[in-house]
């Protein structure tokens, strides 16, 4: 697929900028441009996803989003294909072991027992539910088998799930854009008269959060910490300066001393765990925990493609990344401190500047999605909703062999 | 994600810059990259493999350039190669540069270059420049954003079209005792107009032994300010005016972009081409221009100052490594690598896709390449080890710099500052001294002592390179065979290589540029130095006021401090006898001695007295010296130069004090430092009374002061009681 793949090489060079929605339309257009065989359709499309949002993860695997979108995608072929099946399944008797030499191809699991073919397709055909996350099914044996039916209808079949696919990738993108209204809508809810909220650096979803309260004239105070080393504390003071609301900026340190004048805490995430945690902008965990000393309620606004299916503790996941210490100091002023020429040779001034915090779940009163408020005890429950197991790990067999 | 948001911004307001409809430069961003730094700094290793291509942490140094170039905005890059042209165009072919869209990456290649003017000069020739551009050489690291630089750059263009050159500078303080930059460079010197940020002075090659720069003085009064920094650094990194590279068809002789170009450029008054500066602050760019800076910006990339530069985010030909938390400090690993659970592998320490570390083992401050075997119980310290080397059991490295396919026997030792260049292999147990090079080629015969000649030597390095390869390949079929008899003494059994001798500058040099930090004692020695050296500079500055050039030192107008006047006096007579000397020697006017004494005078506050005191010692002092045979031929002599120079004398004896100032000085000579006379005492009085040098009253009343005197001190007026009875009476006749 050489188009693709020059799309991909644009993506990739334009990577710094990946935000969820850029990668579901990528996505998008290399599910479109995937040439769609008469058999084993899903698969086939499952492959280009993956070895396109392989490359996508690898480029930049800080950005949990991007491997979230690809998920949800991957998620959607297997919905789709499923809807699809289920409804062919009505017309024809299933023929469990049809295809086999199709898939020799991809996994070679030509040698599987017609027991085990069967369990894999029931597992297709259930819902997602808890059981399916934690079962320990065969991960490939779930969608080859989907694809056999009777030739009649094929090519039909290929055009709409494709189309299907297309669609509910469209609807991803929508959601997506709209998912910062869908949360700010909630605000009244949460938002009271004569309030006071504080919240640490800058997050467009907080501030369109707390826009959206300030114009149903909710009248409310807001505690802006300026967020260390970036300040972009100082921008969201001034963006709500300038939609009429009473700010006041406080440093970081200081947190602790005003938290017992807060009502409620509001922050924006880098992604939600699936175990409820929370990693975010470096200073959050203080923050966190200065309101549980003062039973503050500490508020998370996440879209819903922030949700990562992983647990922090995967080591699939880099929990951290660790920016330039230019931020924290002028390296001119410091040049004599990192004079490498005289003594030992290893430096003695070492600059951390590290990006996220990582706010244990137990911390976090509430989450509010684009799909509601809840609990982070519940994130597990909505990220079945959005992956399916067999999508936690995407990377392709003969890596994860090796 | 800053950096992000960052690159957006640079390729948004590159945009910009590209739409403004009446800026000329409608066209991309184009770059000059240099791949050839002309120097010969990096040798032996430079012989096998160009610089661009030897890994910096891992990654070939064109690589972090060419990176920057693409996130800085820049849509066309034009690669010069010159010394091994072939590997370069090789490499680049092969990576993903050339497969980059809105970045297009071409080669000129040319062999008979050397140094970067020629390389310009072709490019000219090409006409493939059409705008502004940027000139970078490929060893440069940096993340700066050039939106900036290259906004300010315009924007004076189009007020002043004698804006050519903005050039990128950094914040750096240069080590007060080795008196070099953090990256072993010599300490820079700049001026720089702090409005205008107009440069107006660059000096490289300050001489510090002097301990002065030199300014013009024009620099002062054309521009009412002006601040003079020496704790910038060049970045090398340059916006240039397509006439830049007129400039250098126009100036055949510029090689050098500093030495010649920028000086060049600053002196010349008559054309009025201007080059002005931008100064860095939170973005990160360097230049690695030796062994030194190799060391420096390793370090600097593993503490991250280049983000997103770093070996654990992904640019063009890094392969994905991970982080891991050692201590408080953080290490990058490649998750394939095989570690014994007994190594210690300590903090800042990059290792490569595929190594295997063996047990026992210490590593730190480390950058380790790929496919490297560590034997057991090795010792790694601040080093610097490319791929596929195999260190065998029990050896010991310490700030060091291996390259690809080195072997090292079991229990051999690298001292610090030591560069092993390509396949070579050291020997069991084998010690190979600090500083050394090693390499499987032989030094070249060619000596450039000289820096100028790096140039010349370039071209013929290049040329040798050809056959150099041939000899070698060869050699390497002889050397496996051969090697253990022809080396054995030079790198231990089994070793093959040679150890090159140190020749550019000697030791005094290598441990300024080598990857080993200045040893504590060369730290001391020099601080101890620069000490002295300052005693000297003020020593010098009596030195220099007892000449009499300056306007009266301090010490000598107070005056109140005995020592000091003693010494004054001391160094004022030395300098009146130095003067009076040079007047014979060179038959200066009296008139003239006159003034150049008075002159003196007048610096060091002496009386008249003082004057004719020194003036007389100074005239016997060189009678004595004439070459006589006997006492008469001495006191001839001394008659002679009397007669000569008795005008000299006689303009300071104004009074009888001074006249028997000279009579008191005259003993105190034969007395002391000059006993000859001192037979002739009563003679010489004589003469100086016929000369009418003296007259009586000051000789009567030198006698009358010395009547009470010790008997030790009335030798003389004894020898010439005659002559003062004598006068006596013929003033008593007078009378």
């Amino acid at each position: 697929m050489p188009d693709t793949q020059a799309l991909v090489m644009t993506f990739l060079t334009s990577l710094k900028n990946a935000t969820a929605r850029q990668t579901a339309e990528l996505l998008r257009s290399v599910i479109s441009q995937q040439r769609v065989p008469y058999t084993n359709q899903a698969g086939a499309l499952i492959d280009a996803v993956k070895a396109v949002g392989e490359q996508l993860i690898a480029a930049n695997p800080v950005e949990l989003a991007v491997g979230n979108i690809v998920r949800r995608v991957l998620h959607i072929i297997r919905e789709e294909d499923l809807s699809l099946t289920t409804a062919a399944i009505g017309e024809l008797n299933l023929s469990a072991v049809s295809d086999d030499e199709n898939d020799d191809d991809r996994d070679g699991n030509t040698t599987l027992s017609a027991a085990a073919v069967a369990a894999a397709a029931r597992s297709t055909l259930r819902p997602p539910s808890l059981q399916t996350l934690l079962e320990d099914t065969p991960v490939s044996a779930a969608v080859p088998q989907t694809s056999s039916s009777g030739a009649a209808d094929k090519s039909s079949r290929s055009r709409k799930l494709k189309h299907d696919v297309i669609e509910a990738v469209n609807e991803l993108i929508q959601d997506i854009v709209t998912c910062h209204e869908q949360i700010a809508e909630q605000a009244v809810e949460h938002i009271h008269q004569n309030e006071v909220i504080l919240t640490l650096g800058s997050s467009r979803t907080v501030s369109e959060f707390l826009f959206a309260a300030k114009e149903k004239k909710r009248s409310f105070r807001v505690f802006v910490a300026e967020g260390a080393p970036r300040y972009q504390g100082h921008l969201l003071a001034k963006e709500l300066v300038a939609r009429g609301l009473q700010t006041t900026l406080i440093t970081d340190s200081a947190v602790f001393a005003m938290i017992s004048r807060v009502n409620m805490v509001i922050v924006g995430a880098h992604a939600v765990m699936a175990n409820g945690g929370v990693i975010a902008p470096v200073g959050m965990n203080l923050v966190a925990l200065a309101a549980q000393k003062h039973a503050v309620p500490f508020v998370v606004l996440a879209g819903s493609h922030k949700l990562c299916p992983l647990y922090p503790h995967n080591p699939e996941v880099l929990l951290n990344e660790l920016r330039s210490p230019s931020e924290l100091l002028d390296f001119g002023e410091f040049s004599d401190c990192m004079d490498f020429g005289s003594g030992s040779g290893s430096p003695l001034l070492h600059v951390v500047n590290p990006a996220f915090d990582y706010v244990p779940p137990k911390l976090v009163s509430l989450f509010i999605t684009d799909a509601g408020g809840h609990n982070p005890s519940y994130m597990y429950r909505l990220i079945a909703d959005y992956y399916s197991a067999d999508d936690l790990v995407v990377q392709r067999r003969a890596i994860a062999g090796n | 994600m800053g950096a992000q948001k960052k690159r957006a911004a640079a390729a948004a307001a590159a945009a910009r810059v590209s739409e403004d409809p009446d800026d000329l430069a409608r066209q991309p961003l184009q770059a000059i990259l240099l791949a050839d730094s002309f120097t010969t700094k990096f040798r032996p290793i430079t012989l096998e493999r160009p610089k661009v291509l030897l890994p910096l942490v891992n990654v070939p140094m064109i690589n972090y350039t060419l990176a920057w170039l693409e996130a800085a905005g820049v849509a066309e890059v034009f690669v010069f190669c010159c010394a091994h042209s072939k590997q370069v165009i090789d490499y680049l072919e092969n990576s993903e540069w050339f497969s980059q869209p809105n970045f297009t990456v071409k080669t000129i290649e040319s062999h008979n270059i050397i140094s970067a003017g020629d390389a310009l000069r072709l490019i000219y020739e090409q006409n493939v420049i059409h705008g502004d551009f940027v000139l970078i050489s490929g060893d440069t690291v940096s993340n700066m954003s050039l939106t900036q630089a290259l906004q300010e750059h315009k924007e004076r263009k189009k007020k002043d079209n004698n804006a050519v050159m903005t050039m990128i500078i950094k914040k750096s303080k240069p080590s007060p005792i080795t008196r070099q930059s953090r990256l072993g460079t010599d300490e820079l010197f700049m001026a720089i107009d702090p409005n205008t940020k107009q440069l107006l002075y660059y000096e490289d090659k300050a001489d510090h032994s002097k301990g002065t720069i030199c300014l013009d003085k024009m620099l002062l009064a054309e521009n009412p300010s002006i601040s003079l920094h020496n704790d910038k650094q060049d970045c090398y990194i340059d916006i240039c005016s397509p006439e830049v590279l007129s400039l250098f068809t126009d100036n055949f002789d510029y090689q050098h972009l500093r030495r010649h170009f920028v000086k060049g450029l600053l002196l010349d008054d008559i054309m009025g081409y201007k080059i002005f500066t931008h100064e860095i602050h939170s973005s990160y760019a360097a230049r690695i221009d030796n062994y030194r800076s190799y060391d420096i910006v390793s370090k600097d990339i593993i503490q991250r100052w280049t983000y997103p530069y770093v070996p654990d985010v992904k640019f063009c030909g890094n392969r994905a490594t991970k982080l891991e938390r050692r201590g408080i400090c953080f290490t990058a690993f490649n998750s394939e690598i095989e570690q014994s659970r007994s190594a210690q592998v300590g903090s800042f320490t990059v290792i490569g896709y595929g190594t295997k570390i063996g047990s026992n083992s210490k590593i730190s401050d480390s950058v380790i390449g790929e496919g490297c075997t560590i034997g057991s119980n090795v010792l790694i310290e601040g080093s610097y080890i490319w791929d596929n080397v195999i260190i065998e059991d029990g050896c010991e490295l310490r700030h060091v710099i291996v390259c690809d396919g080195v072997i090292m026997k079991a229990g051999a030792v690298l001292k610090p500052g030591v560069v092993l260049s390509f396949k070579v292999v050291i020997g069991e147990r084998f010690v190979v001294p600090a500083y050394s090079k090693v390499s499987l080629l032989q030094q070249p015969t060619v000596h450039d002592s000289d820096e100028e000649l790096e140039y010349a030597d370039n071209s013929s390095g290049t040329v040798e390179f050809s056959s150099i390869q041939g000899t070698a390949d060869q050699s390497n079929g002889e050397m496996t065979s051969e090697s253990s008899e022809a080396h054995k003494p030079k790198l231990g059994t089994g070793g093959v290589g040679y150890i090159w001798s140190i020749c550019e500058g000697g030791q005094e040099e290598e441990w300024r540029h080598s990857v080993a930090p200045i040893p504590e004692d060369k730290l001391t020695e020099l601080s101890e130095a620069m000490d002295d050296d300052q005693e000297l500079v003020t020593q010098d500055r009596t030195a220099l006021s007892t000449s009499g050039e300056l306007i009266s030192d301090s010490n000598a107008s107070e005056g109140d401090d005995n020592e000091d006047s003693k010494d004054d006096s001391v160094y004022f007579e030395k300098e009146v006898e130095a003067t009076f000397l040079r007047a014979v020697e060179e038959n200066v006017k009296v008139d003239h001695v006159i003034l150049e004494v008075n002159s003196l005078r007048l610096s060091y506050n002496m009386t008249s007295a003082d004057c004719a005191g020194a003036v007389f010692y100074s005239m016997m002092k060189l009678a004595i010296k004439t070459p006589h045979s006997s006492a008469s031929e001495l006191q001839q002599n001394t008659a002679n130069i009397i007669t000569t120079w008795q005008k000299l004398l006689k303009s300071y004896l104004l009074e009888i004090d001074e006249e028997i100032e000279i009579i008191l000085k005259f003993e105190e000579m034969c007395l002391e430092s000059a006993k000859e006379f001192s037979p002739l005492f009563a003679r010489i009085l004589h003469i100086l009374y016929d000369k009418d040098i003296l007259q009586e009253d000051a000789i009567l009343r030198w006698a009358d002061e010395k009547e009470g005197a010790d008997e030790s001190d009335k030798v003389f007026v004894r020898q010439s009681e005659k002559f003062i009875q004598w006068l006596r009476e013929a003033s008593e006749e007078e009378d």
